[in-house]
Formats: C-alpha cells, structure tokens, sequence
C-alpha cells in the first residue's frame, strides 16, 4: 500500500502511539472515547474475567492451589498460565463468612487486567473510587448486596505495584460442580468483591 | 455498505489472525486491547473497510518477519492503523509525532493503567 512503512515500534513507543492515535481521532470527531469504550467492552465482556474465574474455580477445587493462591497470589495465578508481563504483583483476598473485601482504586483505575480484563466504567467512577471506602456497606447496597452488619467488609486500595483480587466464597448448591462448571459460575462483580457469586440455577 | 469487522475478526487467519487462547481474545496490556478497539470502531465509523485494515496488517507483518523485527502483534496492529490513518489524510504523521511526544512526556497522562 506504500513503499514508506515506518519500523514498528517498542512496546512502550506502541503504547503511547495508541494513547496519541486515540486522542488525535477523539479531537477531530472521528471517534469518541464512549464509542471505543462499547467496542472493547463488547469484545472483552466474556473474555476478560476469564483468566480470573480460572483461577477461582481451581482454589475451589484444589485446597493446596487455594493455599499458594492467598500465600503468594501473583505466583499461583502464574501456575494457571496468566499474569502481569509488567510485574505488578497480584494479592488475593478471601472473601468468607465473616469477613467480605472489595477491591478500589482511590487514586485512578488500577486493576488486575490479566485475570479480570478491563475494568467496568463504574469502577473508574470518582463516585465510586470515593465512596467505597467512606461507606461501602452502601455501595454494597447499591449493588444489591446486602450485608449483615456482622460481616465485617475490608476495602482494599490498588496501585500500580500492587492489585487485588477477591476469592469469592464457593456458592451453595456448587458441591457436585466440575472446575469447569464452577468457571462459569464466577462473575467479574464478585471478583472485584462488589457481588457474591450466586448458587447455580436449579 | 461498509464490510463490519464483526464477522470478519473471527475469519482473520493464518498470519494476521488475533491472537488468541482457547478462542478467546487475549491483550497482553490495556493499550493493546485500545488499539484493538480503535481499529474497530474506525471501521464501525465507516472510516474503512475492514479488509483494507487487514491488509495493512498483512503487509505490516510481512515486512516485520522479513527483517525479523521481533515486535508484538498489537505493536504491528497500531503501526498499521497509523499508516492508513496517515493514508486516508485523517491525520498527518507530524501532528501524530507530536502528541505521541506529548504523551511521552506525560502531558496527556490519564492515570490509567
């Protein structure tokens, strides 16, 4: 198509050329962000969360992998194949009956993209990054759910260094599950801790 | 009417096909799944067809093989959306360097990462 092809580019020159690209289209009319935003979302929705529910599915599963996983969760995560290529480490939390997490990031939107995709739009909310940790049984509440004031809930704020990831409690009514079948049960929400993961559909 | 990419994503094969685990999609960063969206949704803009952009990348890619250039799949993707970018006269290469510089000096940081 022309004879001027420019050499690619490093990955980190790569990155900020899309960051340009990006805001060069957006100012021009071409593209909004929003209209981005739907097409990522679209093609992520299933796949991000994947990697995530992998991994909670195999911690239900294998007590010893449920170990090493809240021991040290960026090296069990990286058993199953997955990780951060930039080395920020990933923490599991494990939600139980007593105590529930849920995870923010107060300063911008960091997340553990490499189990759990892109994060949702309401997580890089200021209402949300701001309210969470003021009063997050009322967030919870918003997100339908609903906790008992004698669940204690632990809010835990990410970084660039350091991302969490809930462990969810294994649902009722999933005894008989198959890891496989339990993967599909996981959801993004109760990995971020904002849901539970619901007891499967009889 | 503009060819979609959506149909046309999964028929990507051989040497341009996405890359992929268990069929799913996988980005090895978040700017590589922008970049993925932003050829998206430039087609869904009917700013392109979506084989013109295949072909950009086909020939992207070859060349890079060729002068074993060791650089990621999205790393030939965004170069190639830039080249019809420029090709189409929707941008210039000159402003695209400068905002790219702009980024680099974290005039344009958005935090997210």
């Amino acid at each position: 198509m022309n004879n001027s092809r420019e050499a690619v580019h490093t990955e980190t020159d790569a990155a900020l050329r899309t960051k340009a690209l990006e805001s060069l289209l957006v100012e021009k009319g071409l593209l909004t962000t929003d209209i981005i935003d739907e097409v990522v979302q679209k093609y992520e929705q299933d796949v991000g969360p994947l990697n995530g529910a992998k991994v909670v599915a195999r911690a239900w599963s294998d007590p010893d992998y449920k170990r090493r996983l809240l021991e040290d969760g960026t090296a069990a995560i990286a058993e199953l194949g997955f990780g951060d290529a930039h080395g920020s480490k990933i923490v599991v939390l494990e939600n139980t009956a007593s105590v529930h997490h849920v995870v923010v990031c107060t300063l911008c939107s960091c997340y553990p993209w490499s189990v759990l995709g892109l994060p949702p739009s309401w997580y890089k909310s200021y209402a949300y990054r701001s309210r969470v940790v003021r009063e997050p049984r009322a967030v919870l509440r918003e997100f339908n759910l609903d906790l008992p004031d004698s669940i204690e809930i632990r809010v835990w704020d990410s970084n660039s260094d350091l991302r969490y990831m809930v462990l969810p409690e294994r649902p009722a009514g999933a005894e008989d599950h198959t890891e496989e079948q339990l993967v599909a049960l996981v959801t993004r929400d109760s990995m971020i801790g904002v849901a539970k993961v619901e007891s499967p559909a009889k | 009417m503009t060819q979609k990419a959506d149909g046309q994503i999964a028929a990507m094969e051989a040497q341009i096909s996405l890359p992929r685990e268990n069929g799913e999609l996988v980005f090895q960063a978040p700017w590589e799944a922008r970049a993925f969206g932003l050829a998206v949704a430039l087609n869904e803009q009917e700013i392109y067809e979506w084989c013109e952009f295949s072909a950009e990348l086909a020939a992207t890619i070859a060349a890079a093989e060729q002068s074993n250039d060791p650089s990621s799949y999205y790393a030939r993707w965004i170069a190639s959306l830039e080249e019809l970018v420029i090709a189409r006269g929707l941008i210039s290469r000159e402003q695209l360097d400068a905002r790219t510089a702009e980024c680099a000096a974290g005039i344009l940081d958005d935090h997210d990462h």
